[in-house]
């Protein structure tokens, strides 16, 4: 592989006392969708939150493009116009319609002309089938629904990579399909992706590369097929027998 | 097992964990100790504030021990009126509110109109009230008895107190899950019964802090009774500001006045809003 | 005016302010002198409780402490000490003009220091309600604008003043009615608020029971106005699916 665009080298990070990552790396390319799974509390959760700088990092090297994001003088929007999140929780702003919510960081934070940003609203929206709510509040819409108004949010500020953060956790199972249809269109349109995910059939489906954690470790990682039909590692194959 | 078990979804740790309530009740009273330190603390800067303000004057320091005792017989009153108040407040709120949400409405509604009227009352007005429309002495037995200036204040402090604290019990009590209603009514309670078992000791964790909350607006209202004639510290305060009459004496006179409240109200504060955080977690 | 008079001549009930020219317009500009101190010490109040809460979010120890201070010190004090304080105490040290007599006029007159201990009185207050506002919002929200780009500042003036206004306005609209009520002390420094009129006129005609209830019914209207002007605020505000389930 050359020149990954997402870096992570020897990650570690603790939360009062107890360690989350204990040297984490991991390289992801341009265009590379991969799944990270694995028990909770792994830390897969955290490796994303410290990708996108919600969670410092306490010793490691993180880089994503030409942005370095353990560098002290970090620019956030920099960073947030290259990277973008989905949540568990979709962490939708109530106040603000579903339009508003996908175009007001653009028009706010990277200050681009408030026509152009809401045609591009507007046509993410359809995109993800829900350009009819537009002038609905958040409180209005059903999980599913308010998901994938979080992925054109985040779509919505053009990024170079999307993280997504156990989105269809928080879901209803009748909604889980219609999220995951979404997030599948995106990787095949070549964006770069990095999923937690505990939607087996899903990351078998749709990732270049799954990576397995456990106790704050990159335990394995390895294709889809070769990972699914032959583990290496005995933590591993406990973990998917249980799952599977 | 037929004993109701309390608000389990709010207060996992009843009759269970009482070394753990105590404990936070222990905390509670630390955070309290604390402001008392607290508050001396910031005394002693107001004092020293006022001091360099007068140019480290010994005259202003010496008249003010000097009015001290007469301020504390003052301050006493305030406080003596505002026990009188609360406690006769709370029982009487204690029977309007629980007239609030009572069944009958030949009950429940004069109860919540006379809660509106006297919680949404000025304090002030309602002790002209007093001051002007109860008699000024009563015959009991045979015997003539003077009304007190103080004591008809304390009266029309207590009744604001009785209307908001009405609105505490209803709030407190219908607070309580209404499966809990149903279950004593299940368990072949009355509504008496019903409430005097089962609603109202759980409604009293609930109701302790903004109980505690009202004792504290109350102490703050009971300089108004100054404005009515009675000789409590301010009206003292006034007084011993007339007879010194010095200019120079008005703001350290004043200061030192609002330190007393300070110092009394502060600790009270402080260990209800620590409770208040203990029960909002469950 | 002709059924007062009769009200008064035949029934023995005298509301004089219904038919007495001079007690109706003294009336009336006291309940105009309480609706403006309302009204001012209001917006004051709570212009302050929002200064004073994005001082609290600073990661400043200095400003935070002022504020705490300023808080617990005009919460636990009575507010009737707190005006005489400000009007007798400080109001001796403000500077005085003469007007054009050659009388000596305060600067700062008795009302301007009603407006201003009350201010500070609703402000503390509010100070505490907006906190809690700002409490009450899910950190994940404010995390997700930070995912966005947002920086401290742009959060809190795009996510968390207008949540937290919407969680805190029950509070407020509780407050503000406190503040209405509390209005009556400026009767203790003679501002001819509405209490002081109303005592002048139970004084002169001796009505003093007709005028209190004619008082009392005032203030119950003026505190049913604010409420629900309030309400309605509320109800304009309220966000679909906000506020019950978080």
């Amino acid at each position: 592989m050359s020149d990954p665009f997402i870096k992570l080298h020897d990650v570690y990070k603790s939360f009062h006392d107890t360690p989350v990552l204990r040297g984490v790396s991991v390289d992801i390319a341009k265009g590379e969708v991969i799944c990270i799974i694995g028990p909770s509390g792994s830390g897969k959760s955290t490796i994303l939150r410290c990708i996108n700088a919600l969670t410092p990092v306490d010793q490691g090297f993180i880089q994503v493009g030409s942005i370095q994001v353990t560098s002290k003088n970090l620019d956030m929007v920099a960073l947030c116009h290259c990277v973008g999140m989905v949540f568990q929780q979709y962490n939708l702003f109530p106040h603000r319609t579903v339009l508003q919510n996908v175009s007001m960081a653009p028009i706010q934070v990277l200050k681009q002309n408030k026509a152009e940003v809401t045609e591009r609203a507007r046509a993410l929206l359809d995109k993800v089938k829900l350009g009819h709510r537009a002038n609905a509040y958040p409180g209005e819409l059903s999980g599913g629904q308010q998901q994938r108004v979080a992925i054109a949010r985040a779509l919505c500020m053009q990024p170079q990579a999307i993280l997504f953060d156990e989105v269809t956790a928080a879901l209803d199972p009748e909604m889980v399909g219609e999220v995951l249809t979404v997030i599948k269109q995106i990787a095949n349109e070549g964006m770069t992706c990095v999923v937690v995910t505990h939607e087996m059939g899903f990351a078998r489906e749709v990732a270049d590369r799954i990576y397995f954690t456990d106790g704050g470790l990159i335990v394995e990682s390895g294709p889809p097929d070769e990972f699914f039909a032959n583990p290496a590692d005995e933590r591993t194959r406990s973990f998917l027998s249980k799952v599977l | 097992m037929t004993r109701d078990r309390g608000p389990s979804k709010f207060s996992p740790e009843v009759g269970i964990d009482l070394a753990g309530a105590r404990k936070r009740v222990g905390t509670a009273l630390n955070a309290g100790l604390a402001g008392v330190l607290l508050s001396i603390l910031v005394v002693c800067v107001l004092v020293l504030a006022v001091a360099i303000l007068h140019g480290t004057d010994a005259t202003v320091l010496a008249k003010l021990a000097k009015w001290t005792p007469f301020l504390a017989q003052g301050f006493l009153l305030n406080v003596v009126m505002s026990l009188i108040a609360i406690s006769a407040g709370t029982l009487g709120g204690i029977f309007l509110g629980m007239g609030q949400i009572a069944p009958f409405g030949w009950i429940s509604w004069p109860s919540k109109v006379l809660t509106q009227i006297f919680r949404n009352a000025p304090w002030l007005v309602l002790l002209f009230y007093c001051i002007f429309l109860l008699p000024y002495q009563v015959r009991i037995a045979g015997q003539t008895f003077v009304v007190a200036n103080w004591l008809r204040a304390s009266i029309g402090l207590t009744i604001p107190v009785i209307a908001n604290f009405s609105e505490i019990v209803r709030g407190a009590m219908q607070s309580i899950p209404s499966g809990q209603w149903e279950a004593a009514r299940s368990l072949g309670y009355t509504w008496r019964q019903s409430v005097h078992q089962v609603i109202l000791p759980q409604c009293i964790k609930r109701m302790l802090p903004p109980w505690m909350n009202l004792y504290a607006v109350l102490l703050m209202a009971t300089p108004l009774a100054s404005i009515v004639g009675t000789q409590e510290a301010l009206t003292n305060l006034r007084t011993a500001l007339q007879a010194e009459a010095d200019g120079r004496l008005l703001l350290p006179f004043y200061a030192y006045l609002l330190s007393w409240f300070f110092i009394y109200s502060y600790p009270i504060a402080r260990f209800s809003m620590r409770l208040e955080k203990r029960f909002a977690i469950h | 005016m002709k059924f007062f008079r009769a009200l008064h001549e035949r029934g023995g009930i005298n509301l004089t302010i219904f038919y007495d020219p001079f007690d109706m317009s003294r009336f009336i500009h006291g309940l105009y002198l309480t609706v403006v101190l309302f009204l001012i010490c209001a917006v004051a109040s709570v212009l302050l409780g929002l200064f004073a809460v994005a001082f609290l979010t600073l990661p400043y120890r200095v400003p935070r402490a002022i504020v705490r201070g300023y808080v617990a010190f005009f919460r636990n004090t009575p507010p009737l000490v707190q005006i005489y304080f400000f009007y007798f105490g400080l109001g001796a040290l403000v500077p005085t003009s003469r007007n054009a007599y050659g009388l000596p006029v305060a600067m700062v007159n008795n009302f301007d220091w009603a407006l201003i201990a009350l201010s500070l009185y609703a402000g503390a207050f509010n100070v505490e309600i907006f906190r809690a506002g700002i409490e009450a919002i899910h950190h994940s929200i404010v995390e997700a604008a930070t995912a966005l780009g947002y920086s401290k500042a742009a959060t809190f003036l795009h996510v968390m003043v207008p949540l937290a206004w919407r969680i805190s306005l029950p509070a407020l609209s509780n407050n503000l009615i406190e503040l209405l009520k509390t209005t009556t002390l400026a009767y203790a420094i003679g501002v001819p608020e509405l209490l002081y009129v109303s005592n002048q006129i139970w004084s002169d005609n001796i009505n003093t029971f007709a005028m209190m209830n004619v008082l009392m019914v005032v203030y119950l209207l003026l505190v049913g106005v604010v409420a629900i002007a309030m309400h309605r605020w509320e109800r304009v505000l309220k966000l679909p699916g906000f506020g019950a389930a978080r």
